[in-house]
């Protein structure tokens, strides 16, 4: 019989193979099922992991959109991993994301058509303290009444999609824009516009934002006191006590923190790639960076490389379905197999595979 | 980034063999908002594709990306697709307007035709379809078909192109009939088939006999089946599996002909940026077939006005038409002009609801 | 403006139909997260049996076969999860997101060829002079069986989970694994199977709505009910008729909002969108102002994970 043996410590070796293992067995399950749809199998799993960094057609282009993909995941998933740690969950990242952008967006409309240098710092405050105040709604509702964290950020993303439609068609609706959804163009105006900072990079403030918050997340678990205190209240809530963490405390500065970075995410998409506040400007970062938090481990390193991961599934996903004329839903299935074999190898990890010659009960 | 360049290594091991580089026939690039399944609006713009591949066969090479979100992905879609070598691309709703023309400033070799937007360029066109002629068709019908005089209107945003079709629908139901009452329930969603059953259920409630729907699913007229009595129309596809009764007609999106020409255009070197704004005449808006449910003579005269809108002798916005608060729209014989009907933000005479915000 | 217009017997009726899919799902999560598991995959389940039931349904010609299909589909789904999570030991909150989007990719590959079908009709229960009762007839004796399916198998659930001894097996596996264990059951088997039967009830919500709701396939068209299962069930802080309390609310309001548009009532319709969720929120919170009880209602053990490693 084989049993699992819990090993002393997590093997560093397999912490290392497993990802590799994981996507050496998605490549084959993923293969199997592009050839069950009738494609080439080989030329599928090329198109998605190969041809975004280095089909001289597209890498120029692909790689750096690589960072504008997985910046906003990252960003996002970070401020999560610090809840998820401290046993805090913040489900409803979607819905900072949003407010993040309403708030951002609004700032720099309303100064409309004024230059001016000062404008684009007020925004990327505004987005931060809208994301931030809407995640303190289930932080105060939990220290004040208790009520479940999830359940609330969860309904307040439903909510924050209707404020999204209610804007476009509403209060930041384009003046010019013939009555037809959706606000300015950011991109167009300069002193609000967050465009790319290096030529061919694709690095915008965003993407500078995700790799220093990456930065400042590993230092505070690692240096800082709020770290540890995270670090003890998800491992032994008790002890924390002990230890002098208010629990309170700590519930509003994870979902604050979680909650501005993901507003600061949503401000850095609308004033860039996105460009303007739309009915549909969300698309599922928030839920997304959820995923990316536990594939990188809820650690800042681990989270920087699922999140590139992620966004190369993405963009290679998208040039196989032009390519080759994949169906969206079976790159939608690749990516849930990828992540369960992630997810599911992580075992070897932390345990040893033992075969037992059969107890007899 | 060692672990990413181990992967990486493993799948170019992988995937010796490369991808033979075609002929190259005219490669003709499609983006579609929702999946190829969805039953409407990007079903029948696939269809569209179908039908250029069908007719120009190996001449045409088409490709096409699904669900993609508007905003930065469709960017790097379009960007992606135009790389890949496509000569033409169809970015097929109105989100995707300012991606095309940034796009297409960078690809000036490239075409592109964006549906329901108003920014053109050099290498950019728009095209959209009067939906609201079929409207009027449906309006009629309405009129004459209700005993309630309630005609229940499912309605997703309030944008120009919905607010047309509610006008133009209670135009002409209320020409045939004074007493009809449009309620309007705005489902704020494009698709949603659970919450379009339960507003058209919602909208039956409240005695409506008619259910016009601008949303995409054949939810309402399962809904309208269910109770009994209520007659629907199908939207954007035929839906004609609900036909004859409760489904009595329908307004299709037929892009085929569009897209057939601007390919061949494209093969002609006679393409240029144009705006296409297409009705009932040239086929981009066809009526589906009127059953059996609605009597002869209501058939008929909804027959004639759809030759009189293809044939031009007759405007769907043709005055008198006030505007809801009363003053004067269209004077009488005056036909609505493209530019107030393209941002329409008002409703007519006689609607009594509101439009939200 | 018309408020007298609208009936509330027949919202009755309506909400009824309109809250069932999200009960079944909600039923079934409930029973997952009381044996001590966090299965975030609702939605991927519920989409799942949504296009196996329909699939079932379309090519057997029979609602019930199709009902039963959209069960197993959903439980298998679900054993994926299951494996994964009680054998391999992997992260509850990723591997339930990750089953989501498998779910609903594998969903919409399956239903390619099925867009634009009708379903064969389901027929109400003939419930006889029952529903020939003025008032209460229509209301309650006029629905389809999976109606009162959904309401038998809350009934079910809480008479297992309070009144038999599997049932406090059930809830001994939730609270402490370890306790449970040192007890001699087996903890592996007893969540598979709650995970199973979780699956089953979020298969049968997904083809209640594309077998007898909406009733068609297309693809994406849970549109997030399978989320609002999973808020129901902390909602409801883990019993089951509060469950039903909780989905029947929901799809209350969401139904009445509709009602309220179609009567023609003057508030902004964005607001009255957005209240199914508000009012949630503010339901929850006025019953988690008593905090020990609700506290105490929640598996200790939800989310964590077993390895009986002793």
């Amino acid at each position: 019989m084989i049993t699992l043996e819990r090993r002393p410590e997590p093997s560093r070796m397999w912490q290392a193979l497993t990802p590799v293992l994981a996507v050496v067995l998605t490549m084959i399950a993923g293969g199997l099922l592009f050839a069950l749809l009738g494609k080439d199998p080989f030329e599928a799993i090329r198109t998605i992991f190969w041809d975004p960094l280095f089909n001289p057609q597209f890498a120029s282009y692909s790689r750096p959109q690589l960072l504008v993909k997985a910046a906003p995941l990252i960003l996002i998933a970070i401020g999560l991993s610090l809840g998820f740690r401290a046993g805090i969950w913040n489900i409803g990242a979607e819905g900072q994301y949003i407010v993040g952008a309403i708030c951002g967006a609004a700032v720099g409309l309303a100064f409309y058509p004024t230059e001016a240098i000062y404008i684009f710092p007020l925004m990327v405050l505004a987005g931060a303290i809208g994301g931030t105040l809407w995640a303190m709604i289930p932080a105060v509702l939990k220290i004040r009444f208790g009520t479940n964290e999830i359940l609330v950020s969860l309904m307040l993303v439903y909510v924050a999609e209707q404020l999204l439609a209610s804007m476009a068609l509403g209060a930041l609706r384009n003046p010019d824009g013939g009555g037809f959804p959706g606000s300015r163009n950011l991109q167009q105006y300069p002193s609000a516009a967050n465009p790319e900072l290096i030529a061919g990079t694709g690095a915008h403030w965003g993407v500078v934002a995700a790799f220093i918050a990456v930065i400042a997340a590993y230092v505070l678990l690692n240096k800082h006191l709020l770290g540890y205190q995270i670090k003890l209240t998800g491992q032994a809530p008790r002890a924390a006590r002990f230890a002098g963490v208010r629990p309170n405390v700590l519930i509003a500065l994870c979902l604050g923190i979680s909650g501005g970075l993901a507003g600061l995410a949503g401000l850095f998409e609308v004033s860039g790639p996105a460009g303007q506040i739309s009915i549909d400007f969300n698309s599922f970062y928030g839920f997304t960076a959820i995923i990316v938090a536990f594939l990188g481990r809820l650690h800042p390193i681990g989270i920087l490389l699922a999140g590139l991961l992620m966004a190369l599934t993405y963009i290679g996903g998208e040039l196989a379905q032009f390519m080759l004329g994949i169906p969206s839903a079976a790159i939608q299935a690749f990516q849930g197999m990828l992540l369960f074999f992630l997810l599911g190898v992580d075992v070897l990890s932390n345990f040893r595979i033992r075969i037992k010659p059969k107890q007899v009960a | 980034m060692n672990l990413m360049k181990t992967l990486l290594g493993a799948v170019a091991a992988a995937a010796i063999g490369g991808a033979a580089m075609a002929e190259d026939p005219l490669k003709v690039g499609f983006i579609y908002v929702g999946p190829i399944g969805d039953g409407g609006w990007t079903y029948e713009h696939n269809k569209g594709r179908l039908a250029v591949e069908e007719h120009f066969g190996d001449a045409v090479e088409t490709v096409f990306q699904e669900s993609v979100p508007e905003g930065a992905d469709a960017e790097r879609a379009m960007t992606q697709m135009a790389l890949s070598g496509a000569d033409l691309i169809f970015t097929t709703s109105f989100g995707y307007m300012d991606p095309t023309i940034n796009v297409a400033a960078n690809f000036p070799d490239v075409k592109f035709e964006h549906a329901t937007g108003y920014k053109r360029a050099d290498n950019v066109s728009t095209y959209s379809a009067r939906f609201y002629e079929g409207r009027a068709i449906q309006g009629h019908i309405a009129g004459k078909m209700t005993e309630t005089n309630k005609i229940g209107y499912i309605a997703s945003f309030p944008i120009p192109e919905v607010i047309r079709g509610i006008n133009s629908a209670y135009i002409h139901a209320s020409r045939v009939n004074p007493d009809v009452e449009f309620n309007i329930v705005w489902a704020y969603t494009w698709f949603d088939p659970a919450k379009e059953a339960d507003a058209a259920n919602a909208l039956i409630e409240q005695g409506a006999d008619v259910i016009l729907q601008h949303t995409d699913s054949t939810a309402p007229l399962a809904a309208a089946q269910a109770k009994g009595g209520v007659i629907g129309f199908g939207q954007a596809s035929d839906m004609s599996e609900y036909a004859p009764f409760p489904r009595v007609s329908s307004i299709i999106d037929d892009w085929a002909p569009y897209y057939i020409a601007r390919v061949q255009a494209v093969m002609d070197g006679t393409w240029e940026s144009t705006d296409t704004w297409d009705g009932i005449g040239p086929g981009m808006v066809a009526i589906g077939e009127i059953t059996d449910a609605v009597p002869a003579e209501v058939a008929e005269e909804a027959m004639a006005m759809k030759e009189a809108l293809a044939d031009g002798s007759y405007h769907a916005f043709t005055g008198p038409i006030n505007k809801q608060d009363g003053t004067v729209w269209l004077a009488e014989g005056e036909t609505a002009d493209d530019g107030t009907l393209a941002g329409m933000d008002f409703y007519v005479e006689g609607i009594t609801a509101e439009i939200p915000n | 403006m018309d408020l007298s217009s609208i009936n509330p017997l027949i919202l009755l009726a309506s909400l009824m139909v309109a809250s069932t899919p999200i009960l079944l799902a909600a039923i079934g999560e409930l029973v997952v997260e009381k044996s001590g598991v966090l299965n975030l995959g609702v939605e991927g389940m519920m989409i799942v049996g949504a296009v196996t039931g329909f699939i079932a349904a379309v090519n057997l010609d029979s609602p019930t076969l199709g009902f039963i299909a959209a069960a197993l589909g959903g439980a298998l789904l679900s054993l994926l999860f299951g494996f994964l999570t009680q054998v391999l030991l992997s992260n509850q909150v990723a591997t339930g997101l990750a089953l989501t989007l498998f779910g609903l990719g594998i969903a919409a590959l399956m239903g390619q060829n099925y867009v634009g079908i009708r379903a064969p009709a389901t027929s109400d229960v003939p419930l006889g002079p029952l529903a020939d009762i003025p008032v209460l007839g229509p209301v309650l004796f006029q629905h389809d069986a999976m109606i009162y399916i959904s309401i038998g198998i809350v009934a079910a659930v809480w008479y297992v989970l309070t009144r038999t001894r599997a049932g406090l097996i059930l809830r001994a596996v939730g609270e402490s694994h370890d306790a449970a264990h040192a007890l001699g059951y087996k903890v592996v088997r007893i969540r598979l199977m709650a995970i199973a039967f979780g699956g089953a009830c979020a298969g049968l919500g997904g083809a209640y709505l594309s077998l007898v709701r909406v009733p068609q396939w297309t693809e994406g068209m849970t549109a997030g009910a399978g989320w609002i299962a999973l808020a129901i069930v902390v909602f409801a802080s883990w019993k089951p008729w509060r469950a039903l309390l909780g989905a029947y609310l929901f799809g209350g309001i969401t139904v009445l909002q509709l009602n309220l548009q179609a009567a023609g009532l003057k508030i902004p319709v964005e607001y009255l969108s957005m209240s199914p969720y508000l009012i949630t929120i503010l339901v929850l919170v006025i019953m988690s102002r008593d905090r020990t009880r609700a506290a105490l209602n929640a598996p200790a053990a939800l989310g964590k994970p077993f390895h009986a490693s002793s």
